[in-house]
């Protein structure tokens, strides 16, 4: 019953969503939806290592910006010289590069998970904001492969091949909406096959008890590793896809206020839920544009964001989305409600008591 | 050869400034258990105060240094008790969102009120440098070093001496023991978050003037503090001391022979090769927190 | 073993207790642990044979525990060798010390407290699951038929330690009882050969005692052996076939429950301790 519902919603969900652009046709807002589609993918990405495993990771936007820059420049094509040897990348297919940038974010991510998994807590974060740090020192200082404060520009657009309608040119608004919008149904797909599997079912265990985890056999650092890769890969989709619509990257896409951003919206909708990045990815997505409606200076909307997560950690420590069912509960008074989500499983209907 | 003496003389001077950002970030890690992203904009606001002291006001240079460090503490003292006492025994994450939140609120402040140009500082040294031999150093660079030594040498003695120092030992020893023993655990932890703000605010108002004063200075001051600390073991305060001045001399030698670019990256290079080869940090004695 | 206290727990005992030639499972050999200048256990030899019920005993700080976190590898041996049916343990991981069938449970109540009944155990049947990530990713439907066959896994188990009508609530709304058995069904998930329980029953009242040992009896019935610390001496005299002794560190006995209870050196050590207490 529940699980015709809630297939139900999301079906009208899905369905809004895609014929929103044929009678929305305010094309900044439409923007505006693009991007915080972009940023939801980041945080659904960023979901998976701090709601699920409960690693705080803050250099996620470190693969952001990987994905970003390596998308771009696989696409572009380069030359630098490393000990004066000449390497030469000759630019490739748009859809070709994505593909390399997902890969290359996700080996970051492998390799970060590698390293840093042996300590955690305040030394895991501090490993990712420094790994951030580097990356964005780099993209800043190696002017031969990132133009460094130049930024990279006229970055190609991405080209796809529809069976019978031949070559779309993912390019302005509409094209790019549908594309962001794919590329956010496949994530939250691949996240929740992982939550409601054997995989997610071991980072929820680590984060809900690592001795006992490990005492049924669960091997921590590779679960955490996995949860680190496939989170790199999905931030570096996601900076791919925004550095082909933006077509320009610069350093400032590693910044610290993005990786911010992403943690303010997982912990904001709900960290160790579903829908909770992309309810907290629509808040913060456009709540900047209505505070720009009021003429707010950009500092005092990052002083919102900031007086905003202070306020959340006191006052709604796990999220609307968790607050809400909880409210929805009890308003309809059920009890013997169904598992909570972070492993919810369907109860065959003959093994009810 | 004498270039190398000229960034090691460099190193020492900047590592002891490195070092009160790091004892004052192991501090509070260490006795508080909070994972301080609040300490950057700290040091932010202490080299603010030097500028609007010195520079706006006019006041003499060594009152506006003493005036920004104790309104450092005060600021270190106000956001613990308003922000951090209430979320006494809530875990690692939690505190540190919540020091996330307060620190960007903070630097957006301090660029709303300050604009984003970037102010220097005049100070009342002369401006010839002090030749010796081959390397030599502004008369400045020599004051910072002398100050900050001294902060340094005051903090253990503070540490070491006091009544104070003696419940902040305790408390790091054992929280639970300390406060059964009548330490008044409150009062050590809004002490410790003051006493490392206010070292934090002496770095800002001592670099203040060497560099020059931006808001987005507390972000590297937050990351290299971070570096420091990681590199002594967190928790451990002459770790921090030695950490301060490896990390100074990394940068050095790192904005001297390889670019000047990758200065700032060198800490955490060295972060991330720390990590591999010993996780606890060089100096550790307490065990890493889970 | 007729000694035993009580004449129900006698039989459960008797239900499948192996000869004293059954092979050896666990041998554990001159195992000594350090903690600093601490000596938490000397050199500590014993064995347990397949399929047997064997406890541990001894007064508080005897070594039981630091002992057990040896074997599970929570704790590195300073010396000494333990090998579970020919394969060294020392060194490993604990979780690769589960993927050789050993399996504990933890002296002080350890559940996963923000999920379900059911959802403990499925992730107790983590090394019974056979899912590769990228089938996870893709959907595979072997992923799905894997799933539905675990979840009749985690039912069975539940039906076993009788917390089926619990299946849905989480973990932290039941009974200190129940949890205890919620531990006992997670560890059982991961399919152990040797079953390591660490005071399963304290803190139980005597009839959800008396529940547990009859648990206790069915999962015998598996074939599990089971490797007990307890302070209940009446559990304890009732399930075990074998009793080992400490005391600081050291074993000063060892042998069925009725030589123990008659063993000068253990009265004097453990039980003459608890009589004197109870009668003065």
């Amino acid at each position: 019953m529940s699980r015709a519902v809630s297939l139900a919603s999301s079906v009208a969900w899905v369905g809004f969503l895609v014929t929103l652009p044929l009678w929305m046709d305010n094309l900044y807002f439409l923007h505006v939806l693009i991007i915080a589609g972009i940023f939801i993918v980041a945080a659904m990405s960023l979901n998976l290592l701090l709601g699920y495993t409960g690693q705080l990771s803050l250099g996620h936007v470190a693969f952001f910006g990987i994905g970003a820059y390596a998308s771009s420049l696989c696409s572009l094509g380069f030359e630098i010289h490393v000990l004066d040897v000449p390497i030469t990348l000759a630019p490739k297919p748009v859809w070709f590069s994505m593909l390399v940038a997902v890969t290359f974010a996700g080996l970051c991510g492998w390799f970060i998970g590698k390293i840093s998994f042996k300590v955690r807590g305040a030394y895991f974060v501090i490993v990712s904001v420094s790994f951030a740090e580097v990356t964005r020192l780099v993209a800043l200082n190696w002017l031969e492969l990132t133009q460094g404060p130049m930024a990279l520009n006229n970055i190609p657009f991405l080209k796809f091949w529809f069976p019978g309608i031949g070559d779309v040119d993912i390019l302005g608004k509409v094209p790019n909406y549908y594309l962001v919008l794919g590329v956010a149904i496949v994530t939250y797909v691949i996240i929740r096959r992982l939550v409601h599997s054997r995989a997610g079912r071991a980072m929820i265990a680590l984060r809900e008890n690592e001795p006992l985890a490990t005492s049924v056999g669960i091997d921590v650092t590779r679960f955490l590793v996995l949860a680190t890769v496939v989170s790199a890969a999905l931030a570096g989709l996601a900076g791919a896809v925004y550095a082909h619509y933006v077509r320009i990257v610069d350093p400032d896409v590693f910044l610290f206020i993005y990786t911010v951003t992403m943690v303010i919206m997982v912990i904001t909708g709900g960290k160790g839920t579903l829908a909770g990045p992309i309810v907290g990815g629509l808040i913060f997505g456009i709540l900047p544009e209505v505070l720009r409606g009021f003429e707010v200076k950009p500092e005092l909307q990052w002083i919102v964001y900031g007086v905003l997560m202070i306020l959340i950690v006191y006052f709604l420590p796990d999220g609307i989305v968790p607050a809400v069912r909880d409210a929805w509960k009890r308003w309809t008074g059920r009890t013997g409600a169904p598992p909570a989500e972070p492993t919810g499983t369907a109860v065959p209907a003959e093994a009810r008591p | 050869m004498d270039q190398l003496l000229q960034h090691a003389l460099n190193a020492m001077i900047l590592g002891g400034t490195y070092a009160l950002l790091g004892i004052g970030l192991t501090l509070i890690f260490g006795i508080m258990r909070v994972v301080n992203f609040t300490h950057g904009e700290v040091y932010a606001f202490g080299a603010y105060m030097m500028y609007m002291f010195v520079m706006l006001i006019g006041a003499n240079f060594i009152v506006s240094l003493v005036l920004a460090v104790v309104l450092g503490v005060m600021l270190g003292a106000l956001i613990e008790i308003v922000l951090l006492r209430r979320l006494r025994g809530a875990d690692i994450d939690t505190t540190m969102l919540v020091m996330i939140g307060a620190g960007i609120a903070m630097q957006n402040s301090e660029q709303l009120v300050w604009s984003g140009v970037a102010k220097s500082i005049n100070s009342p040294f002369p401006s010839a440098p002090l030749v010796m031999g081959a390397v030599s150093v502004s008369w400045t660079r020599l004051f910072v070093f002398a100050v900050a030594v001294v902060l340094i040498a005051a903090t253990y003695a503070l540490i070491q001496k006091t009544r104070l120092g003696k419940s902040m030992r305790a408390t790091f020893q054992d929280r639970e023991a300390a406060a059964l023993m009548g330490v008044r655990i409150d009062r050590v932890h809004t002490a410790t978050f003051a006493l490392g703000s206010g070292l934090a605010a002496a770095a800002g108002a001592l670099l203040g003037p060497v560099f020059v004063v931006y808001p987005t200075i507390g972000d590297l001051a937050s990351l290299k503090a971070f570096a420091i600390v990681i590199l002594g073991g967190l928790g451990s305060i002459p770790g921090a001391t030695i950490g301060g001045f490896i990390l100074a001399f990394m940068e050095e030698l790192g904005a001297g022979y390889v670019s000047s670019g990758y200065r700032d990256a060198m800490g955490f290079l060295l972060i991330i090769v720390i990590l591999l080869v010993k996780p606890t940090g060089l100096f550790a004695r307490k065990e890493r927190i889970g | 073993m007729s000694a035993t206290l009580t004449p129900s727990s006698a039989a459960v005992a008797a239900t499948a207790a192996p000869g004293p030639d059954a092979a050896v499972a666990l041998a554990v050999t001159g195992l000594s642990i350090r903690f600093g200048g601490l000596t938490a256990v000397e050199d500590m030899t014993f064995e347990v044979r397949e399929g047997e019920v064997l406890s541990l005993i001894g007064p508080n700080g005897a070594g039981k525990t630091s002992a057990f976190n040896a074997i599970t590898g929570y704790i590195h041996a300073s010396s000494g060798s333990i090998v579970y049916r020919g394969a060294p343990l020392v060194g490993l991981k604990p979780n690769q010390i589960a993927e050789h069938g050993v399996v504990r449970t933890f002296q002080k109540t350890s559940v996963f407290n923000g999920l379900t009944v059911l959802d403990n155990v499925m992730v107790g049947l983590h090394r019974r699951a056979k899912q590769h990530p990228l089938a996870i990713m893709l959907g595979l439907p072997g992923v799905r038929r894997d799933e539905a066959r675990l979840r009749d896994l985690a039912w069975e188990i539940l039906d076993l330690v009788g917390l089926r009508a619990r299946a849905e609530e989480t973990a932290v709304s039941l009974s200190y009882g129940e949890l205890r058995l919620l531990e006992v069904a997670i560890a059982l998930a991961a399919e152990p050969t040797l079953l390591l329980l660490d005071e399963p029953v304290s803190g139980m009242n005597p009839a959800e005692t008396g529940a547990f040992m009859a648990l206790l009896a069915r999962i015998r019935t598996r074939g599990i052996t089971v490797l007990l610390v307890e302070h209940d001496m009446k559990m304890v005299m009732g399930v075990s076939d074998r009793i080992v002794c400490l005391n600081q560190g050291r074993i000063i006995a060892d042998g069925p429950p009725a030589a123990i209870q008659s063993d000068p050196q253990v009265i004097r050590a453990y039980l003459g301790e608890r009589y004197v207490r109870a009668r003065g």
